[in-house]
């Protein structure tokens, strides 16, 4: 009843009832289907010729050589570097440029052409070019990163910004506050959830983004790996890199959702739903 | 002191509706007065224009023509002289209870000790002292839209803006906010100005009624009940309130049928 939760004594939010029979955790669910999948592809790999597939145990020992050589280290530092720069930029640039595209309606007339074009964008035709402006080093492959991962976070930023309910920019202009105050205090914790999202979305192509730099720039770190080994007909050794990426980008979505609970705690309580 | 005017006041829209413009009057000619201290409450069917009366006087629309005083100064957008009480409460969901009534305070220029302390006093008028760390989403209905009426009520408005505030919520923590704000209001005695389609709430709280009907002021009624209405079960049973009730009732039943 209403008026129970009115007196204030009731907390609403719903405790688990012990009676209930707990569900399964979600990382449980999760072990089990990656230790499936790992244990058919085991199964069915082995019976393909190393040249066209391989299978885990193969892969497990390739990692292993590569780890105790040094090479994979010297190589994953060579990929983090420009990854994690360019991914940093496109962050510091996405959020504000998408915040002032979603504000202003200048802004948006202005520039929102651009953002919605080079998300598009086919990069890969364009690496040549860069190649031509920024030469083959360090310098190019941050900007790559740096392009494929801006765009996410930029229109994600603006769809927020655009979604924010004229109602609660309402609750501030009714109590007078500055259109500054407004955009710091109502706009951006109310677009932080989609802001998340964009950085999310970004994590995948900005992976990408990285292992093509080191394919048509310098050939470098993980990247190299991969073309090196492939060309050996090595098709273990070319996984390692693969799957280290793959595993990369799930352990950076896990920290971003860590961030956002952290920062933006309200929306996981509002949709109900504890994200693991 | 807290006496608002409306004066002539005038609302035009212009839609495009299938390439055509239409132009809707929303406000045509509105005058009436709000006394300091009354209680006033804006009744009509949905579209007659008293939220966008009330939003004029808020400052969040401008007018078209006439204008508005509070205390004999025109009106030029929002201010700290208006509290507004939206119609879902509208609290900020990343703050908790405190910090949205401390928003309003600091966008006054509330600072330092002051600030917390005179949230937590309006807080605790409208009893949710122990409820304060809570956020919006682990309020109930009725206890969003008491931190609405906090907030609004910490800036010291010299009126209270209500824009059918009780409308979202059940019958029955409707009317104990509604004897709430009775309450409220008998101790800090604000103006407060109401908009309600609820014929038995605007009988129930105001001094006067304003019926409105397509953008116009159509009757302008006292309601002869005493203040204060301590226990509003009493004043439902009580003959001038039936007798006030009828005629609202049948006021906003005249202006419907007028076509």
């Amino acid at each position: 009843m209403a008026d129970i939760a009115e007196s204030g004594k009731v907390t609403t939010t719903p405790a688990a009832e012990p009676a209930e029979r707990k569900p399964l955790p979600r990382w449980i669910i999760t072990l089990s289907s990656v230790v499936a999948v790992l244990i058919l592809w085991e199964i069915f790999g082995r019976q393909v010729n190393p040249v066209f597939g391989s299978y885990p145990s193969a892969i497990a020992a390739a990692f292993w050589e590569l780890a105790v050589t040094g090479q994979l280290w010297s190589a994953l530092y060579d990929s983090l570097r420009p990854f994690l720069l360019g991914y940093a930029l496109a962050i510091l640039i996405g959020i504000p440029l998408g915040l002032i595209i979603g504000g202003f309606r200048v802004a948006e007339a202005a520039l929102g052409i651009y953002i919605t074009a080079g998300y598009a964008m086919p990069l890969v035709a364009l690496v040549p070019l860069l190649i031509l402006w920024l030469g083959l080093g360090f310098a190019v492959k941050v900007a790559v990163v740096f392009l494929m991962a801006l765009f996410p976070i930029v229109i994600n930023t603006w769809l927020g910004v655009v979604a924010v309910p004229k109602t609660l920019i309402e609750v501030g202009k009714s109590f007078v506050a500055p259109d500054t105050v407004i955009l710091r205090r109502i706009v951006l914790p109310a677009t932080l959830p989609y802001i998340m999202a964009g950085i999310r979305l970004a994590v995948g192509r900005a992976v990408v983004a990285m292992v093509i730099a080191e394919f048509f720039t310098t050939i470098s770190g993980l990247g190299a790996v991969i073309i090196n080994s492939a060309n050996n007909f090595d098709t273990a050794t070319m996984f390692v890199p693969i799957i280290i990426l793959m595993v990369m980008a799930i352990g950076l979505n896990w920290l971003i959702g860590f961030v956002e609970r952290t920062v933006a705690p309200w929306q996981a309580e509002i949709a109900g739903r504890e994200r693991e | 002191m807290g006496e608002v005017i409306f004066l002539d006041v005038s609302k035009r829209f212009s839609l495009r509706v299938d390439g055509e413009v239409h132009h809707v009057q929303a406000l045509d000619r509105v005058s009436f007065t709000v006394r300091d201290g009354e209680i006033v409450a804006l009744i009509g069917p949905s579209g007659c224009g008293k939220t966008t009366a009330l939003r004029v006087a808020m400052g969040l629309d401008p007018s078209s023509g006439g204008r508005v005083t509070v205390d004999g100064r025109e009106i030029d957008g929002c201010g700290h002289d208006r509290g507004m009480v939206f119609q879902h409460a509208e609290l900020l969901p990343w703050l908790s209870a405190l910090q949205n009534v401390m928003f309003g305070l600091e966008m006054k220029g509330v600072r330092g000790p002051a600030l917390r302390g005179t949230a937590e006093k309006y807080l605790n008028l409208v009893g949710l002292k122990d409820s304060q760390n809570r956020r919006p989403h682990q309020l109930s209905g009725g206890m969003k839209q008491r931190v609405g009426i906090a907030r609004a009520l910490a800036i010291d408005p010299k009126v209270l803006l209500m824009d059918e505030p009780f409308g979202a919520l059940d019958a029955q923590t409707r009317e104990t906010l509604q004897g709430e704000l009775l309450d409220i209001h008998a101790r800090t005695g604000k103006t407060i100005l109401f908009v309600t389609h609820d014929l038995d709430e605007a009988v129930l709280i105001a001094d006067r009624i304003v019926v409105m009907n397509k953008g116009r002021v159509q009757k302008i009624m006292a309601v002869p009940l005493k203040r204060p209405r301590p226990d509003l079960g009493v004043v439902r049973g009580l003959p001038e309130f039936s007798e006030t009730r009828y005629k609202v009732w049948r006021a906003l039943h005249d202006g419907a049928t007028v076509h």
